[in-house]
């Protein structure tokens, strides 16, 4: 899988490519600007990218803007994005750019090495992967709906699926089997009335969607 | 003009009898009896000349401001204290004086000269000067001159300045707590952790693997707290997106539906966008704390030298800006840049806050539309 990097401070630069190379990944172009980047996406080459949200010139939002511009050039190029913090604002605006291939994760979540490759590989593989802060943003701001009728388990659940993992990371993260989070699964559907789709990628859209994220 | 002539001699009885219920009661306030007379003379007297404000301002061509100072928060007593210590008050007082003898004749010769058919004549060129000497009378005493304009705009500075300097030490204050009970107490921790870990590292392994994976969860809380602290600081969406866009990414985190419509062209400057961002914070955490209500809005407009922030929800009402901390606080960040608060509050609701702070815009930069959250 080649990877196009963009992350402007030198050391978590060279900490990301020794961390994504060292999991099979290879850096076509680490770059630490906007200019940069946005020539950098250009090349055909490129599978996906990773990409800070706060590069230079102005350390606001360019990369956030890049991954939209390149998603729009390129529907569907996987883009995982970055940040020191997260705004739902933001992950909407990622959401809105096309469907899936998408990740949206706070930068210290690299910390957690295998669930960061894994997200990165998700994202590359057409899924979304979206920050466990983004959406207990969204669980809470919505409390007199229906995921008051939902087992303590199954916001749980819930939660996880609008992270974007399936079932087996689901299973992994709770400490109980694919059987049991298959079960909740069939459970939460029913309860919030949504259709039970069967890939995973749909399962997400639905499940945002109905968090109205 | 005759016809303000007219209302200018129907007022001046009522005036009259107010200066002396003022006088009066004035003196009576001692022993308490005067108290609530002056509570509603006052505010009648003010209606008064207002009402000639406005109409010598109209005759004059220039509009007279409304010079009192701002109620003071509290009971009755805190309020007539605050009365007592406008000059504008006694400005009132005295100006009653004037209207009701030599501007009582002024009018009074207006009104004649038009009924008396053969003055006829003489009113028509003389309307003018006299309406006007009467005006500008009213306007001498009605509103200050430049010199106690300045003297006032002094006074304002020098207590807003030292609110914000009152203000910026608190805050950094709340900082320094912040930073010294939240990421620098978990970065000690993770010292010692790490500490721990590294002497352990060939006696016990396995233990020695646990406490690191121990302290990277010390880190991410460390991480998680300097984020929150950050965002108390300056939000960094404010820094990316500019007021409209940080108060809709705001919106979006709100437990009830906030609708968002930005109307501001360009940028303010940072300093006043910070301010107008943490007020709308406050006015929208104290909607969903307090009113109740099922959906709220914002408006934010630049108009005439302007920027007015308009919170507005669907809430139960009666709410009281003096009674928690947090809407002070806001008041005093707003009046370091002239901004002003203004709360309409009936009972029942709805409640509108409106924040108003005089500033220019940078170069027009094109926002995202506005839409709803």
């Amino acid at each position: 899988m080649r990877l196009v990097l963009a992350e402007d401070h030198a050391l978590l630069r060279a900490g990301l490519i020794q961390l994504l190379e060292a999991h099979g990944f290879t850096i076509l172009h680490a770059v630490d600007n906007a200019a940069d980047l946005a020539e950098a996406l250009l090349d055909p080459e490129a599978e996906a990218a990773v990409v800070d949200v706060r590069l230079p010139p102005t350390q606001t939002d360019e990369g956030l803007t890049a991954a939209i511009t390149v998603r729009t050039a390129r529907p569907g190029f996987p883009v995982m994005v970055l940040s020191q913090y997260v705004e739902q604002l933001y992950a909407r605006e990622l959401l809105a750019s096309g469907e899936g291939a998408i990740g949206y994760l706070l930068k210290d979540r690299v910390s957690d090495v295998a669930e960061f490759v894994d997200g990165v590989r998700r994202v590359a593989a057409g899924g979304t992967v979206l920050d466990p802060e983004v959406v207990a943003t969204v669980m809470a701001r919505s409390p007199e709906q229906p995921v008051d009728r939902l087992s303590p388990r199954e916001r749980d659940v819930l939660a996880l699926m609008a992270e974007g993992r399936s079932n087996a990371g689901i299973a992994a993260s709770l400490v109980i089997s694919e059987k049991a989070v298959a079960k909740h699964i069939n459970s939460i559907f029913a309860k919030l009335d949504l259709p039970i789709g069967e890939d995973d990628h749909r399962r997400v859209r639905a499940v945002l969607a109905w968090l109205h994220l | 003009m005759t016809a303000y002539a007219a209302a200018q001699l129907a007022l001046a009885v009522p005036a009259l009898v107010l200066f002396i219920l003022n006088a009066v009661a004035g003196v009576f306030a001692v022993i308490v009896v005067g108290i609530p007379v002056l509570l509603l003379t006052i505010p009648a007297t003010r209606w008064i000349a207002d009402q000639h404000r406005s109409m010598a301002g109209r005759v004059l061509g220039t509009p007279i401001p409304r010079q009192y100072r701002p109620p003071r928060s509290g009971g009755a007593l805190a309020r007539l204290a605050g009365w007592a210590s406008d000059p504008m008050t006694w400005r009132d007082q005295a100006w009653i004086l004037a209207a009701t003898t030599l501007g009582f004749a002024l009018a009074l010769t207006s009104v004649l000269l038009l009924v008396l058919v053969v003055t006829g004549a003489l009113w028509w060129f003389g309307i003018e000067p006299i309406m006007r000497a009467r005006c500008a009378m009213d306007r001498w005493f009605l509103s200050y001159g430049h010199a106690e304009v300045l003297e006032q705009r002094v006074q304002v500075l020098t207590e807003t300045r030292a609110e914000t300097l009152d203000h910026a030490a608190a805050e950094l204050r709340r900082v320094e707590r912040d930073l010294h009970d939240g990421a620098q107490a978990r970065l000690v921790a993770l010292s010692m952790t790490l500490g721990m870990a590294d002497s352990m590292l060939e006696s016990d392994p396995e233990k020695a693997r646990r406490l690191v994976s121990e302290a990277r969860a010390t880190t991410t809380a460390a991480i998680g707290d300097l984020r929150s602290v950050v965002r108390g600081i300056h939000p960094p969406v404010l820094a990316d997106r500019g007021l409209g866009g940080a108060i809709e990414a705001l919106a979006l985190d709100m437990s009830i539906p906030v609708e968002v419509t930005n109307r501001v062209g360009g940028r303010p400057p940072d300093p006043i966008e910070s301010a107008v961002y943490f007020a709308v914070a406050e006015c929208l955490a104290n909607v969903v704390r307090h009113s109740g209500a099922g959906h709220a809005w914002i408006t934010l407009t630049h108009a005439e030298g302007v920027l007015s922030a308009i919170v507005g929800d669907d809430g139960r009402g009666g709410a009281d800006p003096q009674a928690g901390t947090g809407m002070l606080g806001v008041m005093r960040r707003l009046a370091a840049f002239d901004g002003t608060m203004r709360v309409s509050s009936p009972a029942g609701g709805p409640t509108v806050v409106t924040l108003e702070v005089p500033c220019a815009l940078s170069s027009p930069k094109t926002m995202p539309s506005s839409e709803p959250a």
